[in-house]
């Protein structure tokens, strides 16, 4: 047993790399619970953006192009859930999961001649000098250019929810839509927008694993990362910069047991393999078991259908 | 009265195409179940090679059909059953994980012959075949055992089975012989297949000062993280050249079609019958991919020398002096391993640090 030979460091660096997927799905799941309402098609959106990004990306040749067609593919499948909850008022939960069947489906038809095919390779912006420096360089400078990106959203996120006019509607209209729409807030219209961010985020999330993490394309290639965003968000409660933290933990997790495993400490394999799963339970158990803020959190109107009939 | 004469028509056409059928020498149906995608340029990609192979050997005599992403277990047997109602003479099951359903299935239908790959149970219609994919690393552990810096090897394990214990020992043996030093990091991912977790395994490995990746899982996951990061890694079960093409050093390639080949032509003449197969580098069953420019001329040659003697059957993978991990003795000097004890293998040899997952 040695835990000296896990590098922190190195460690830290890919447990940031590890969370990019269910960050950026977090992020734009978070954005459309704060609207109002509950997408739990997040894992159809990632597996939409991972398949059309890798397809683009291959026949183009250049991965961020790959990247813009994730973020149009999963905005346009948030589009088909917006409307259908929006303008149809259909049941949100019942939509979210067809959505994730959906894009499942969808994804292994799209990408069934893709698979074993090696997509081209994501630019790393060249720091120079700077990512020679002895840990600053390790932990900030060598990542591609999505993770830098990561942070910006992040932060845009924050502020425009915090201080922005148009957050503050936002947040007006997913704590009750009924007192926005009396004081003229566009309800419907700015939940469209929130469920198209959102999209466009998984897609995001999606092309990330098949193009930058993994990088390949085979079915299911996301394997539960939306739902783990889902919950994410519930444990980050409703919080950008948790989110942050939250996706660093859950997605290294993962990197933890398999660097156990690399330095000899012997652990269950079984636990290992549930032990991200078992985090998020668990993470779920306490958030709502303070019962103190966490709840009142969660926007009011969350789940609720809106008809402007008043 | 229109109506009428249409129908008739219609069942006379149908009784002649029915009745002509038979006559036209029906079509011996093969069906083929696979783990994973026959686009994972890996295991199940060599399997649907022999796929290929048997419809060009046999032309309009066979009609080949395959299921792909089958999980091993339950589902697989469903997928069994269904194979054979719709009227399989021959279902090829090429994974470890679909032996008891092979069997299961085999019960029920004593008139469909299965091969099951690298399993070990047996049946009157259920024959199993393997590869001894351990002489393919015997041969790329010599060349891991040279080739490594850093004296440390990454490997990629699937399941704690005796067919991926058996690889491991095997190149753990023969990296050591060439390299004193060396040390082998091994990960368990339980899975034959999940790119995302092969490559994660691979990066962990790599950043723990891995500097060649070996794996026993079937996507070419790692060995496009091995190009990334720029160190060596080895095709597994198909060439994966294009995904590594600096990192990839050699590669064992399994070659299925000259069996499948021959299974058929058996079923197609008769004869038939539940056998356990179980074919090395000799038979071209397991085959040493081209060696990269990489590796130096002198370390090429040694490995050749390995192979040869294997073909030549001077040498064995498992000769003694072996010691098991615990250090009590395996094989005296000398001694070589029986099919028995290789086919059960459960532990490490001396030398490996850690223990097998239970």
């Amino acid at each position: 047993m040695d835990f000296g030979a896990i590098n922190p460091l190195t460690l830290i660096a890919t447990m940031i790399v590890a969370a990019m997927p269910v960050l950026f799905a977090a992020i734009g799941e978070l954005v459309v619970e704060k609207s109002g309402v509950l997408n739990l098609g997040v894992e159809g959106l990632m597996i939409i953006g991972a398949v059309s990004g890798f397809i683009v990306a291959v026949e183009s040749g250049s991965a961020v192009t790959g990247l813009f067609a994730s973020v149009f593919a999963g905005a346009a499948l948030a589009l088909i859930f917006g409307i259908l909850t929006q303008f149809f008022h259909s049941n949100q939960v019942a939509t979210g999961l067809a959505l994730t069947l959906f894009g499942l489906g969808l994804s292994a038809l799209l990408g069934q001649s893709y698979a074993g095919i090696k997509p081209p390779s994501f630019p790393y912006p060249d720091f120079g000098p700077l990512a020679d420096l002895p840990v600053l360089g390790l932990l900030l400078f060598r990542y591609d250019a999505l993770v830098y990106f990561s942070a910006v959203l992040v932060v845009a996120v924050w502020w425009f929810l915090g201080y922005s006019r148009a957050g503050l509607a936002l947040r007006a209209v997913g704590e009750n839509h009924d007192a926005a729409h009396s004081l003229g807030y566009k309800v419907v219209r700015t939940r469209i927008l929130a469920i198209l961010f959102g999209g466009a985020c998984g897609g995001l999330g999606g092309a990330y694993i098949a193009l930058i993490r993994v990088p390949q394309w085979t079915d299911g290639v996301t394997a539960g990362a939306g739902w783990i965003a889902l919950a994410l968000v519930v444990f980050s409660s409703w919080r950008p910069f948790r989110v942050v933290l939250g996706a660093c933990l859950f997605g290294g997790v993962t990197l933890l047991q398999l660097n156990f495993q690399a330095v000899g400490i012997e652990i269950n394999a079984a636990y290992l393999s549930m032990a991200p799963y078992l985090v998020t339970i668990l993470a779920l158990v306490a958030i709502s078991g303070s019962g103190r803020r966490a709840a009142l959190d969660a926007p009011d109107s969350l789940g609720k259908p809106f008809r402007a009939s008043a | 009265m229109f109506k009428h004469r249409l129908l008739a028509a219609a069942a006379a056409v149908a009784g002649a195409v029915l009745a002509a059928a038979p006559g036209a020498a029906d079509p011996l149906k093969v069906g083929f179940i696979y783990v994973g995608p026959i686009g994972d340029f890996g295991w199940t990609y060599e399997h649907d090679q022999g796929r290929l192979a048997v419809e060009a050997a046999h032309g309009d005599k066979v009609e080949t059909t395959f299921v792909e992403n089958v999980p091993e277990g339950g589902d697989s047997e469903r997928v069994l059953t269904q194979m054979a109602l719709s009227g399989h003479d021959l279902i090829f099951t090429t994974s470890f994980g679909y032996m008891d359903p092979t069997i299961n299935v085999a019960a029920k239908f004593p008139d469909v012959k299965f091969e099951h790959a690298t399993g070990y149970k047996r049946a009157d219609n259920v024959s199993t075949y393997s590869a001894r994919f351990y002489e393919g690393r015997a041969v790329i552990g010599h060349i891991a055992g040279k080739m490594t810096k850093t004296n440390t090897i990454g490997y990629i394990a699937s399941y704690p089975i005796p067919e991926v214990i058996r690889g491991i020992n095997a190149a753990y043996i023969h990296a050591k012989k060439v390299n004193p030093d060396v040390n082998f990091k091994i990960v368990w991912v339980f899975t034959w297949f999940d790119p995302a977790k092969e490559a994660d395994a691979a990066t962990t490995l790599i950043e723990q000062g891995a500097d060649v990746i070996m794996q026993h899982t079937d996507s070419p996951a790692a060995m496009t993280i091995a190009e990334e990061k720029g160190v060596y890694a080895f095709g597994q079960a198909s060439d994966m050249k294009q995904f590594g093409p600096n990192a990839r050093l050699s590669s064992i390639i399994d070659d299925w079609a000259p069996y499948y080949v021959q299974r058929v032509a058996d079923v197609l003449d008769g004869s038939w019958e539940s056998i356990d197969t179980w074919h090395g580098i000799k038979e071209g069953m397991v085959e040493i991919g081209e060696f990269s420019d990489q590796i130096p001329a002198d370390i090429q040659a040694e490995a050749q020398a390995i192979s040869d003697a294997i073909v030549s059957g001077e040498y064995h993978t498992f000769t003694g002096p072996l010691n098991r991990q615990d250090g009590s003795p395996w094989l005296a000097e000398g001694e070589t391993a029986d099919d028995g004890t290789l086919l059960g293998m459960n532990f490490y040899v001396e030398g490996i640090e850690g223990s097998i997952p239970q």
